[in-house]
């Protein structure tokens, strides 16, 4: 969540220390990437004169708490899961114990029936729900994970009451902190001690450690978990009816304002109102980017239409969250206008992609010119409503910033010999079905991207049943029939790729 | 001598840290006069030894043992050393809290090896009372490294109650 001061003072920032633009992050955060080390205290002070910071946003710690991008305002959502959040940031931040983890530690929240989260690809994800006695508490999910071993996480509480919240996640970091691999970086997630001691002896050691430490001082109490969500308190919404007819009236004359609206607005609990997402994945940006101007036009927006008020999802889109529908239309002018209004939400072009090797040293491979050539290749808007919903991400290596893993289609930068190559899966998906996608075979060139993901989607088109998404076709049919098609015509035998078998056989069997 | 800081004071400092270095082992090793840390494992071997010296000992951790196995102990030693073999190992802030929390140790912890003024707030907030810094640091500067933060979070030994419970009080 951001207020429009504090995108303001982020547009200000990327003009005075960077290059007029940002980059949202699957972590909802932005990311400067052009910034002089000297400048830095500087911004820190411009950061902090609106409440914000760069605090365990890198190192072994516990990262930023994030959760769903409609907290607060969704249909679905059993309660606002913002106070959850808020409580593990007070507790979290600069904790004594576990500020030297043996490996980053990344803590997502849903309360929703569906997951937005990803929660069971973090290495905590809690999931609010009741109990049968009607009483609030959180699911405990442990050891998920993206990375060179993707891994969906376990459940290790069915339920634990709210009040045990932060007891029982000591006792979990404090498992991990003890006794997390320290030897081998790319062995240090919480996810492979879980999966080497079993999820039943992780569960008896986090459950002795607890044995403890509960009831104690850091036991939750109910009034500071409501003096938290008293500061989360809904907008002053008007009454309104569930219907506008003048929204209904522009849908009906405007076919460009329909189709946007219906990609790009969204369900709102309060009758009357819609969220937005605007979306970042215009064709020829890369995914996540935002300029100077396009962050004052959104500051702007916010302010005059929804309280002053917009989140980052980690699609890396921005959303306004409580629009009246009767201004909907005025939106989408507006963004329109500053390269905001992209119809393309859940469909292929709205693609995770991490910085890649533009940017970030520890890539494999280029990220972002991959992006925009399947942005190119697929730029008949209608053909991709006719895909429909699907998801594509892009990851630059093996850290897995771009989520490829749990995407439909996923793409991920391998290094052979010094050359940039692309390796595909399929079959991922994010919520509450998460999975993790099955690498399709031998690794791609650059150029031979797009035409492998045109020759997937050609499967799909082709077999799929009316009412089935991608996702849908590929588990009734399988993988085979996508794998033949992406490589019909193709030498996968190429000198070069041989090695790459190696790489491919880690993510098979992680 | 050599200084460390103890109770947010800086003193001199006479305790020699025995290590199991190259050839020495538990077996191995000799007992030199004055204040001694033995490393853990031969405290363990070597307990009735130990104590049958006329000075009290003091024992130290390295970073992957557990304090379980000297929880019987606590009452003999005068000190405990934590030892960092880099700052980014923190499994001893864990043990620290172990020591005053689960197994109510009353003396001094120290903490040795890669210790830095960077941590030093993190390490007084786990129950750490005395530190030993790298060599080359300079330990005056460091001083100022167990005041950063006026308030904090979370319940820890420095503070048993979390900030939510000293609001409401
Ligand atoms: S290249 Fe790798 S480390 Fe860099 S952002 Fe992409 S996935 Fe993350």
């Amino acid at each position: 969540m951001l207020s429009s001061a504090q995108l303001r003072k982020l547009a200000e920032i990327s003009r005075r220390y960077d290059r007029s633009v940002g980059h949202f992050t699957t972590r909802q955060n932005m990311q400067l990437n052009w910034p002089k080390f000297e400048e830095t205290p500087e911004i820190l002070g411009e950061l902090a004169s609106v409440e914000m910071h760069a605090v365990q946003t890198s190192g072994n710690c516990i990262r930023n708490i994030t959760t769903d991008q409609f907290a607060g305002i969704a249909p679905d959502e059993l309660t606002d899961p913002r106070p959850y959040c808020e409580v593990l940031r007070q507790w979290s931040t600069f904790h004594p114990e576990f500020a030297f983890l043996p490996r980053k530690f990344k803590i997502a929240v849903n309360a929703a029936r569906e997951d937005r989260a990803v929660i069971r690809a973090h290495d905590v994800g809690l999931e609010i729900v009741n109990n049968d006695a009607g009483e609030i508490g959180v699911r405990v999910f442990v050891g998920g994970g993206l990375g060179r071993t993707p891994v969906i996480g376990k459940v290790i509480r069915e339920f634990l009451p709210r009040k045990h919240l932060l007891s029982y996640l000591d006792a979990v970091l404090r498992v991990y902190n003890r006794y997390g691999r320290r030897d081998n970086m790319y062995k240090a997630r919480i996810k492979i001690l879980v999966n080497a001691l079993g999820v039943e002896e992780f569960t008896r050691q986090v459950e002795a450690e607890w044995s403890h430490l509960k009831d104690g001082a850091t036991t939750l109490t109910d009034a500071e978990f409501e003096r938290v969500a008293r500061h989360f308190t809904a907008p002053e919404y008007e009454h309104l009816p569930q219907d506008d007819f003048s929204y209904a009236a522009h849908l009906k004359e405007d076919k460009a304002f329909a189709s946007w609206a219906k990609r790009c607005a969204h369900a709102h609990k309060v009758p009357g109102y819609a969220a937005v997402t605007l979306s970042l994945k215009a064709p020829g940006f890369a995914p996540g980017d935002i300029s100077d101007l396009q962050m004052e036009v959104i500051a702007d927006l916010a302010d005059r239409f929804s309280f002053g008020e917009l989140r980052v999802t980690h699609e890396q889109n921005v959303v306004l969250s409580d629009i009246r529908k009767r201004d909907l239309h005025e939106i989408w002018k507006i963004s329109r206008a500053n390269g905001l209004a992209t119809p393309n939400i859940g469909l292929l072009t709205d693609m995770i992609c991490c910085p890649g090797g533009d940017l970030c040293a520890l890539a494999n491979a280029r990220s972002v010119p991959i992006a925009e050539a399947i942005q190119s290749k697929f730029d008949d808007l209608d053909y991709l409503y006719d895909i429909g919903d699907i998801s594509l991400n892009i990851s630059g290596c093996m850290n897995s910033c771009g989520h490829h893993h749990v995407a439909n289609i996923g793409v991920l930068g391998v290094d052979k010999n010094g050359e940039e190559w692309y390796q595909i899966t399929v079959g991922g998906q994010q919520g509450n079905a998460t999975a993790i996608g099955k690498v399709i075979g031998p690794s791609f060139y650059a150029d031979e991207v797009p035409l492998v993901i045109a020759a997937l989607i050609t499967v799909y088109t082709e077999q799929r049943t009316p009412s089935e998404r991608f996702i849908d076709t590929l588990q009734r049919i399988g993988i085979e029939p996508f794998k033949q098609r992406a490589y019909a015509g193709r030498d996968k035998r190429k000198p070069a790729r041989a090695d790459a078998s190696e790489n491919l056989t880690e993510v098979v069997n992680a | 001598m050599p200084k460390i800081i103890k109770n947010g004071q800086i003193i001199d400092d006479d305790w020699q840290i025995l290590k199991l270095d190259g050839e020495q082992t538990a077996a191995s090793l000799a007992w030199p006069d004055g204040n001694i840390m033995v490393p853990m494992t031969a405290w363990l071997e070597r307990k009735a030894e130990i104590l049958s010296r006329s000075k009290r000992p003091g024992v130290w951790l390295d970073s992957h043992e557990d304090v379980e196995a000297i929880a019987g102990d606590l009452e003999h030693f005068v000190v405990i050393g934590l030892n960092f073999p880099k700052f980014t190992d923190g499994r001893a802030y864990s043990t620290a809290r172990l020591l005053r929390e689960r197994y109510a140790y009353r003396g001094e912890i120290r903490a040795i090896g890669d210790v830095l003024q960077d941590q030093l707030f993190y390490m007084k907030r786990c129950g750490i009372d005395a530190f030993a810094l790298r060599e080359g640091k300079d330990i005056e500067a460091a001083l100022s490294g167990l005041r950063v933060f006026s308030e904090t979070y979370q319940a820890a030994v420095d503070q048993p109650q979390p900030l939510f419970r000293r609001r409401t009080a």
